[in-house]
């Protein structure tokens, strides 16, 4: 009883599996390459109401209309590039799932490491002190 | 002098905590749920689209011509869109030119709606698929924009539009527009 129990857990997240990712509307792209693009893009973009899911995920309508508008854009031969500045002209840097390096998120993008590097600066200069301390005490000792 | 030097790295982790502070503090204000419209100080995105009331004629984007007008995205399924209504019919009322737009609705809800709370719109755009809208950087209902009479956006508002803001921002800006942006 407990091992049937068991095995139907292991087995039913890949059987849901599908339906989960089953947002989309449409059958996919005859042309292979645009298919490959048309799925890397809508995982790069950033639903506006779910806002922590890309469109390729949400089930929300809105996303279903960005889909729509990322297929059109692919068919009238849109670079990617094309593509992704089409959005944000309307929606803003946020619909991008990776922030692009521009000055207002140079924080975001070197921040992390501006810290560390002065957490390693303040670290340094701490134990050098320490040492020079250390060594002159060390000197002393045994002369006196 | 050492001592200083001492205070003065013993004061850092205190300037850090205070930094982080009032980003924390500015952070509980933030509201990720309104998305800044970088659509802003732009011409207005094109619109056409049939009207709700007469599906045999459209909204073009002449509307905006020479009036400052205020676009409000609704729909009549939006529960939000029901609480702001007294606000646009106060609007109205106060002289503000407002153009609806029904958002992914269908024509008979929508037109019992407007007979049910009162009518605020000159005139309604009808997007049926919601796909009209995606160049205004719509993403929900209701949003409101304030159009120049040259077509110029100059402010937008995400959910519905306390009385409060009606007064204080919106009718002040349509007034303010109506003057600086006049047409001779």
């Amino acid at each position: 009883m407990n091992r049937i129990r068991i095995l139907t857990f292991l087995l039913l997240p890949p059987l849901l599996a599908p339906t989960a990712r089953a947002v989309e509307n449409h059958p996919p792209l005859a042309n292979p390459v645009l298919e490959r693009r048309y799925q890397h893009l809508t995982e790069e973009i950033r639903c506006l109401v779910c806002q922590d899911q890309n469109i390729a995920n949400s089930p929300a309508p809105l996303a279903a209309n960005l889909r729509y508008e990322v297929r059109r854009l692919l068919f009238a031969g849109a670079s990617n590039a094309a593509i992704k500045h089409y959005l944000t002209r309307r929606y803003g840097d946020f619909v991008l799932y990776k922030p692009p390096v521009q000055p207002d998120t140079w924080m975001l993008w070197f921040g992390p490491f501006a810290l560390l590097f002065a957490g390693m600066t303040i670290l340094l200069l701490l134990l050098r002190q320490k040492s020079r301390l250390y060594k002159r005490e060390h000197e002393r000792t045994p002369a006196s | 002098m050492k001592k200083r030097s001492r205070y003065l790295i013993g004061a850092i982790p205190l300037v850090l905590a205070t930094g982080l502070l009032v980003v924390l503090w500015a952070g509980l204000s933030h509201q990720p749920s309104i998305i800044p419209s970088p659509l802003i100080g732009r011409l207005a995105p094109p619109l056409t689209l049939p009207r709700l009331a007469h599906p045999d004629r459209e909204v073009t984007p002449m509307v905006f011509r020479n009036h400052v007008t205020l676009l409000n995205v609704w729909a009549s399924w939006c529960v939000s869109c029901q609480y702001e209504h007294p606000t646009l019919l106060w609007l109205k009322r106060h002289g503000v030119r407002i153009l609806g737009l029904d958002y992914k609705d269908h024509r008979i809800p929508a037109l019992a709606y407007l007979k049910k709370y009162g009518n605020p719109y000159v005139k309604v755009a009808y997007d049926r698929r919601g796909l009209a809208t995606i160049n205004w950087g719509v993403y929900g209902t209701p949003e409101t924009f304030v159009v120049g009479p040259h077509g110029h956006i100059r402010y937008k508002y995400v959910g519905p539009i306390p009385l409060s803001v009606a007064r204080r921002t919106i009718l002040p800006l349509v007034h303010r527009l109506r003057l600086d942006e006049s047409v001779s």
